[in-house]
């Protein structure tokens, strides 16, 4: 199902947590709100879910009007970072809980009900485990329950907030691609949560990237890595550094010489010149920008050094490979290949 | 020898440890002041109370006064007890799982009971139902008793007893948050079913043992209930102004047999506080804190 958010507006005692925020979601993609803690994606997830309700604006599920629809009528599935598992259930009982409460005329029969719950159980695979409490299972087994738990009411729209928040890197690798896998098989439009970058750049389709109550940019993995529309989304996603740069005669100047980077498209004047630290080759040429390596430290197959450049005290970071001989003090030229303005 | 000097040695080693001849005398004087203060005086109420031997102890307790005593204590903790239950879950669950003005205000109403001298929360009903009150004589011209009657009892009883179940939840209901209610509501249930499917089973072990201990204070209350009873005998004594009485009038065993049974509610009260604070530990909220 499409979800529409039209310019929706909450406030927490006057506090404003989101600002006239609007974002479409496309039926059966699985998009991630992504941003710092405090940026409102949470609030923005529970306003979907009509768990909160907006101070102003709409929610549309399909060509609904979902606004003043309390959370039951919605017909959602949420999915907890703490999971929320009802401790006095077994996995069973939790996972029919939601076809048991329903009211006698839509209720399925206890067969039925059992059934399902067991076939859900078996798609997210923890089949035999189904006399459990939730207190006998580690927490990636907790979070897949809470997921059957979610899917078992059939729901029209999932939602996961921080999903794998509360788990370790390992647990949480597995249970990210598991996730994708899931949602490839069952097709559920899907809305996580997510503080992660790396998480919400490998698992969705689309990312809304949001900072202080308000969507920055909102794009595939790819298109948002590539092209950050901001300086908050290019500092947020990926590493980057950050310079400033005067542009004239369309080229890039730093420190009053030419870097020998041409910007013909770029408007004359002071600017924030952004790269990734990847994204850069060392030159020999004066035309380039030149600084003193003050520190250096491995990060995987490369070698991240960090320069001084000029005498203003800006320090930029850049890869190197692992073997490269510089050292503390060491001079070194580099370009950005790649590079925006702001 | 070398394990004797390995385990010395390790035992010094601990920084928190003291020494040997320390942790004798404090655990001495523990047991001594124990002894002195709690199992003298329960030794001395079961060797009173069958002081004159088995027949006279069940006479005691089987006399009218005492069947009559006996019976409005039952009946008091009967009605204060769930009216508490009903209060202290309905206050917990506003307290913690709400946001609203005046939720400090009402914490601190709540334990009220437990600052103020139960003899004057006695009073208090003296002086609001008594014969120079506004309410008394109007409750009376439509032959309603408050004061020196059961009604009396009963709201003095509730007063005292007030904070224990609302005390025990509100920790535990604040600490358990809104999570488990919130996925209830996500999956479809409606407010009744996720109260009594959810949050009823999350605190229900906490619940149990705020009732436990309600109860045992509801039937021990002496001095609120002692102000409001009149203390007329066969019709508005207690077990434990009751107790009183016959002790007063110099009949010990009856006095001590009587006292015999609440001495057993309260054995009874910790064996199953214990076993709850053994069993469902991290379901309470406030294990050690009564």
């Amino acid at each position: 199902m499409e979800v529409r958010i039209a310019n929706v507006r909450k406030e927490f005692d006057r506090f404003p947590a989101l600002h006239d925020v609007s974002l479409d979601i496309r039926s059966g993609e699985l998009i991630a709100l992504l941003g710092p803690s405090g940026s409102g994606k949470t609030t923005l997830l529970r306003l979907i879910a009509g768990l909160e309700m907006p101070t102003a604006g709409k929610v549309f599920f399909g060509d609904m009007d979902a606004s003043e629809k309390t959370v039951q009528e919605r017909n959602i599935g949420f999915v907890f970072q703490h999971y929320a598992l009802f401790r006095h259930m077994t996995i069973l009982e939790n996972v029919s809980f939601g076809l048991k409460v329903r009211p006698r005329s839509t209720r399925p029969a206890a067969g039925e009900i059992r059934r399902r719950a067991m076939e859900l159980l078996d798609l997210v695979q923890l089949s035999g485990l189904e006399k459990r409490y939730p207190n006998q299972l580690s927490g990636g087994q907790r979070q897949r329950v809470a997921l059957a738990r979610a899917l078992a009411i059939e729901p029209g729209v999932l939602l996961l907030d921080e999903p794998f928040g509360a788990l370790d890197a390992q647990v949480r690798r597995e249970l990210r691609k598991w996730l994708r896998e899931m949602h490839d098989r069952t097709g559920h439009t899907t809305v996580f949560v997510t503080h992660d970058q790396e998480e919400a750049l490998e698992l969705s389709d689309r990312l809304c990237v949001m900072s202080q109550g308000k969507i920055e940019q909102v794009g595939s993995p790819d298109t948002v890595y590539d092209s950050p529309t901001s300086p908050f989304v290019f500092g947020f996603i990926g590493e980057s550094s950050e310079l400033p740069v005067t542009v004239e005669n369309g080229e890039l100047w730093s420190g009053g010489r030419a870097i020998g980077v041409p910007a013909p498209d770029s408007k004359t004047g002071e600017a924030r010149l952004f790269f990734r630290p990847h994204d850069v080759e060392l030159v020999e040429q004066d035309a380039s920008l030149a600084g003193v390596v003050t520190s250096s430290r491995r990060v995987g197959g490369t070698r991240r050094v960090e320069l001084e450049i000029g005498g203003g005290g800006n320090k930029v970071e850049i890869d190197l490979p692992f073997d490269h001989p510089a050292g503390e003090k060491t001079r070194l030229a580099f370009r950005p290949k790649r590079w925006r303005l702001f | 020898m070398a394990t004797k000097r390995k385990l010395l040695h390790r035992h010094h080693t601990s920084p928190v440890s003291e020494s040997r001849l320390v942790q004798v005398v404090a655990i001495f004087l523990c047991l001594l002041f124990m002894l002195l203060f709690l199992l003298l005086p329960l030794w001395s109420v079961f060797f009173e109370a069958f002081a004159k031997g088995w027949e006279a102890y069940f006479e005691a307790l089987t006399s009218k006064d005492a069947r009559s005593a006996i019976g409005l204590t039952l009946l008091v903790a009967a009605v204060a007890v769930p009216l508490n239950v009903v209060f202290g879950v309905a206050a917990s669950w506003a307290i913690a799982k709400f946001e609203f003005k005046g939720k400090a205000f009402l914490i601190t109403l709540i334990d009220l009971p437990f600052s103020i001298s139960p003899v004057i929360s006695g009073l208090v009903y003296v002086l609001l139902f008594g014969a120079g009150s506004f309410l008394g004589p109007f409750l009376k011209s439509y032959g309603i008793e408050v004061l020196f009657a059961l009604p009396g009892i009963i709201l003095a009883t509730i007063f005292v007893t007030f904070p224990f179940v609302a005390r025990e939840l509100i920790p535990l209901m604040q600490d358990q948050g809104t999570g488990d209610e919130e996925a209830a509501l996500s999956l479809g249930a409606n407010g009744w079913q996720t109260f009594w499917r959810v949050t009823v089973p999350n605190i229900r072990w906490g619940l149990l043992y705020g009732v436990l201990l309600c109860n045992a204070r509801a039937m021990g209350e002496f001095g609120a209930v002692a102000v409001v009873s009149g203390k007329i005998r066969g019709e508005t004594t207690t077990i434990p102004l009751q107790v009183e009485i016959l002790y007063n009038e110099y009949n010990g065993a009856a006095a001590f047999a009587l006292a015999s049974l609440l001495a057993l509610l309260a054995l009874l009260t910790l064996v199953l506080k214990s076993f709850l604070e053994w069993r469902f530990g991290d379901e309470l909220a406030a294990t050690g804190r009564h």
